[in-house]
């Protein structure tokens, strides 16, 4: 929406005394014959933080960060400088040593510019100032008042609340402005319980790009305290998990955790682009079972992984990863996408003004099967069900990837039976999905809580899945 | 092809600079109402390139700089950060963290350290060595690592590129009770990182040198060979079965088992209750030939610094004595909650050290005997409150001392109670590149989950 892009203009360069002329400026002289790509990205954030612990509201931050990264790229060569400072002579010093990447030629210009006008999937609200300072203390304090009388085994509770507000503002080679304002809120509420001497922990959370209502609406915020305090009680009966491999069966929604890595990273334009992926080359083979389709949304509203636009001012789109079975498509942003001949998808993502794009997961998930959850518990004789993680890792070459259960139970002639201690799941990217034997038809998309890292860079990202049954994955739990 | 070498070197007029923009946030946070307050501001600049393919493949110019206050009113904290320097900004800063402390609640236990903590003794341990490196120079050095790696050997088939990155930067700590310190470092590092195989049996890896002074930095060449070497070993890797072994964490990776006992006796952990070893002063946690200390006033090392984040002067000071561990890891805040004293760890640890024992690499191998030498993890996995652990590993199977093969795809679990006290040895091939310093540790035994 044009108003968005006058929001930003107002929000950023207005304060500086900065103008589209300026930008023209700046981007002429970034702009040569040899230049395949430039850009121009404004960044203007305030977020906050606020820690409860110990009952008290004991600490809260407040950050703001504003600055500009100048990118020129000539074939697969890429110049990148940026400052904090939105100053014109800073900018075309900048702006000169990152055109050196490519041959000196003529100076390129800008035929005035366009407004890049793309539907939001958001409000372009400023999530702090959506509650009062005071509502916030209040808030935390109710939580934690309530957690408390979830359970007399409640003996820890820290509760967290952040909000950002982040407003962009891109400018591109190819004359077109483009802008977003992004708010995004989470919660979290983290709890340890004691029984008998045994202490274990629980945490849960959610989030979106929302005002801090979100947390409020639908009582939230009480779901994520009564679930942490739920997890915690589960792990006080935890017997040691078992070592091999097994039949596992992973619950809706935050497993999806298993597509981001076992797959989804590996599915990245710039591994594919190089190479350097265990999927490279793979486009059209089956790499999956049948019943498996898996996409990247970036289009779901409100979603924490969700992109009106990228940082490369493409809206965000649904793309299709994998639809039954077989190899569909990779994730692209603008570089990768020119470099095989391809368009971007709308995946180029980056920390901030001080970081390169990069092609980067937005939301991603598995399209519901046709099976009953209980079914698929039922089918199983031995092995683990596994329905919460705390996080996972994948070497893209190798294609070996982990995931660790924090909530895990034994399956026994199809009963769920005892619950066992966290372990790793230890897997390889390119046939996992092809052990897939049933897909549940209970699609959950996680609460919001997902942030993925690469290259030293973090985005906040959405998985999410059906229940899965697996029937072959390495367990790594301490029962040989 | 850039010219230009990367802008001026930092100097002690920065420093000064800082100094003095502190002083003016401290003189505005008591005019706005704080009781205590607390500055660290930081500029840095740097230089980072990436070959691949015998081709630069990105050059960035690095230009940062960032400030952070805390203000205390009475017993009640706000803190804000910024990226912008500017008196205007600053002042807004003082009162978002201002307005913050008015909301948060009274803690008996926050506030800046005692005052006869705070460091007054500031050796000059030589961090500072600014390379005056082109990016064109830099981009010749990467080329000739990642040539010395993709032609050392004709397994290796493609090539994740190898950098440079050079950083220079000063940084300066003060608070209300009249501490105004500030020091400039430099950290360079080169990486290279290869691929080896093809399709279905591809093998990634990596190796890197980091350093305060460029001279100390190990050559291109050999950076490329290691990357290679150790990619074109890991070919044909795989699964092994499920059983109970002997595990050896090499050097590059034993630092993280060390790593998570620091976690464990960190202040914050233990008043929170969320730790493995509660009230484990003066226990036997290691076997009684394990020493750990910290040594924060190295010359040019990665972890030297004479005082902790919030001006707490750092000393020599031993963490475990033959097994028993001697101190926790606290910050004046974690201190104050657990009745002790601060033991200038705001911000970590310092140069962490285990006593090197006295079997090198192939020793260690043959005092395993049998069993899965670890030169790669992944995951998380680690649960510091139960001392649970379980992760992803890579490496190779070791018989009558021997390497025998690459091994993937497996993962190895224990408590780390009991890995603890099962060490066998600490080998003497210290690794000296991050902030712990230790050699290869060898366990007698974790779970090994594989096919």
């Amino acid at each position: 929406m044009s108003d968005l892009i006058q929001q930003a203009e107002n929000l950023i360069l207005t304060p500086a005394g900065f103008s589209i002329n300026d930008i023209d400026t700046v981007m002429g002289s970034l702009l040569s014959s040899s230049i395949d790509q430039a850009d121009i990205y404004f960044q203007s954030s305030r977020s906050e933080s606020w820690l409860l612990e110990d009952g008290i509201v004991k600490d809260g931050n407040f950050n703001i960060e504003q600055g500009v990264g100048l990118r020129a790229v000539s074939g697969e060569k890429t110049g990148f400088a940026y400052s904090e400072e939105l100053a014109l002579p800073n900018l075309l010093a900048a702006a000169k040593s990152v055109r050196a990447i490519a041959a000196h030629g003529q100076s390129g210009t800008i035929k005035g510019w366009s407004k890049n006008k793309v539907p939001a999937l958001y409000s372009p609200l400023d999530p702090l100032s959506t509650l009062s300072r005071e509502d916030k203390v209040a808030l935390l304090k109710k939580i934690d008042q309530q957690t408390r009388q979830i359970d007399s085994r409640v003996e820890q509770v820290t509760v967290s609340l952040i909000g950002v507000y982040e407003v962009i503002l891109v400018a591109t080679e190819d004359g077109r402005l483009s802008s977003d304002i992004r708010p995004l809120v989470r919660m979290n509420v983290s709890v340890i319980v004691e029984e008998k001497g045994r202490r274990e922990q629980g945490g849960s959370g959610g989030g979106g790009r929302h005002g801090y209502e979100f947390f409020i609406e639908q009582d939230r915020a009480m779901d994520y305290a009564r679930e942490a305090v739920r997890l915690a009680l589960v792990n006080l009966e935890a017997v040691d998990a078992p070592a091999g491999n097994m039949t596992v069966v992973l619950g809706p929604g935050w497993p999806g955790i298993l597509l981001h890595e076992a797959i989804g990273h590996g599915l990245e334009g710039d591994f594919n682009r190089k190479g350097s992926s265990a999927f490279s080359g793979m486009i059209g083979e089956k790499v999956a079972s049948s019943l498996c389709t898996v996409v990247d949304d970036g289009t779901l509203e409100h979603r924490r992984g969700s992109l009106s636009i990228d940082d490369e001012g493409v809206p965000g789109q649904n793309t299709t990863l994998i639809e039954n079975g077989i190899l569909k498509g990779y994730m692209q942003d603008k570089m990768n996408a020119r470099l095989m001949g391809t368009q971007s998808t709308g995946n180029g993502r980056r920390e901030s003004y001080a970081h390169l794009p990069l092609p980067r997961m937005t939301n991603t998930y598995m399209l519901p099967g046709k099976s009953n959850p209980e079914d698929i518990l039922a089918s199983v004789k031995n092995g683990i069900y596994a329905v919460n993680f705390a996080g996972g890792q994948v070497d893209i070459t190798s294609g070996k990837f982990v995931f660790s259960a924090s909530e895990a139970y034994l399956i026994k002639d199809g009963k769920i039976t005892k619950p066992v201690k966290g372990a790793t799941l230890i897997g390889n990217g390119p046939d996992v999905l092809t052990k897939v034997s049933m897909v549940g038809d209970d699609l959950e998309l996680d609460s919001g809580v997902g942030t993925c890292g690469k290259d030293g860079q973090s985005v906040p990202v959405g998985v999410g899945q059906p229940t899965l049954k697996i029937d072959s994955l390495t367990v790594g739990g301490t029962h040989a | 092809m850039p010219k230009a070498a990367h802008a001026s070197q930092i100097d002690e007029q920065d420093t000064q600079r800082l100094k003095n923009i502190a002083e003016d946030i401290l003189s505005e946070a008591k005019k706005q109402g704080a009781d205590q307050v607390e500055a660290a501001i930081s500029v840095g600049q740097g230089l980072s390139v990436n070959a691949r393919l015998g081709e630069v493949e990105t050059i960035e110019f690095h230009k940062d700089q960032g400030v952070g206050i805390t203000v205390y009113k009475g017993q009640k904290k706000g803190s804000a950060s910024s990226t912008k320097l500017d008196m205007a900004s600053i002042k807004d800063m003082v009162s978002a963290a201002c307005s913050i402390a008015h909301y948060a609640e009274d803690d008996p236990y926050s506030g800046l350290p005692d005052a006869t903590l705070l460091a007054t003794d500031f050796p000059d341990l030589s961090l500072h060595h600014p390379w005056a490196v082109s990016a064109e120079q830099a981009i010749e050095m990467a080329i000739e690592c990642e040539n010395s790696a993709r032609f050392y050997d004709k397994r290796i088939t493609n090539s994740e590129g190898a950098g440079i990155q050079s950083f220079e930067g000063t940084r300066v700590l003060a608070n209300s009770l009249g501490f105004n310190h500030g020091y400039p470092a430099s950290r360079h590092s080169m990486s290279c990182s290869v691929i080896g195989g093809s399709d279905d049996t591809m093998q990634r890896d990596y190796w890197y040198t980091v350093a305060r002074k460029a001279s100390d930095l190990e050559s291109a060449l050999k950076v490329g060979e290691m990357a290679a070497k150790r990619t074109v070993e890991r070919l044909g890797a795989r699964s092994i079965s499920t059983r109970k072994c002997p595990v050896m964490f090499a050097a590059e990776v034993s630092g993280g088992l060390i790593g998570h006992f620091i976690s464990a006796i960190r202040g914050g952990n233990l008043y929170r209750k969320s730790s493995f070893l509660l009230d484990s002063l003066q226990q036997q946690v290691f076997p009684d030939f394990i020493n750990i200390y910290e040594q924060p006033l190295l010359p040019q090392a990665m972890g030297s610094s004479a005082y902790d984040a919030e001006g707490v002067a750092t000393a020599l000071r031993n963490i475990v004595e033959q097994g028993v561990v001697q101190a926790y890891v606290l910050s004046s805040y974690s201190a104050r909650k657990l009745g002790m004293q601060s033991t200038a760890n705001a911000g970590g640890v310092h140069n962490l050290t285990v006593q090197a024992g006295e079997l090198n690499f192939q020793q260690m191998l043959q005092e395993m005997h049998t069993g899965l030498l670890v030169t790669e993890l992944i995951g998380q996995g680690v649960n510091t409150l139960t001392g649970d652990y379980s992760r992803g590993a890579a490496g190779y199977w070791v018989e009558n001392g021997e390497i025998q093969f690459p091994v993937e795809e497996v993962t190895i679990a224990g408590n780390l109670k009991d890995i603890y006290q099962s060490i066998i040895a600490v080998g003497n091939d210290v690794e000296l590149r991050g902030n712990t310093r230790t050699g290869s540790i060898l366990v007698a035994e974790m779970t090994l989950a594989g096919s």
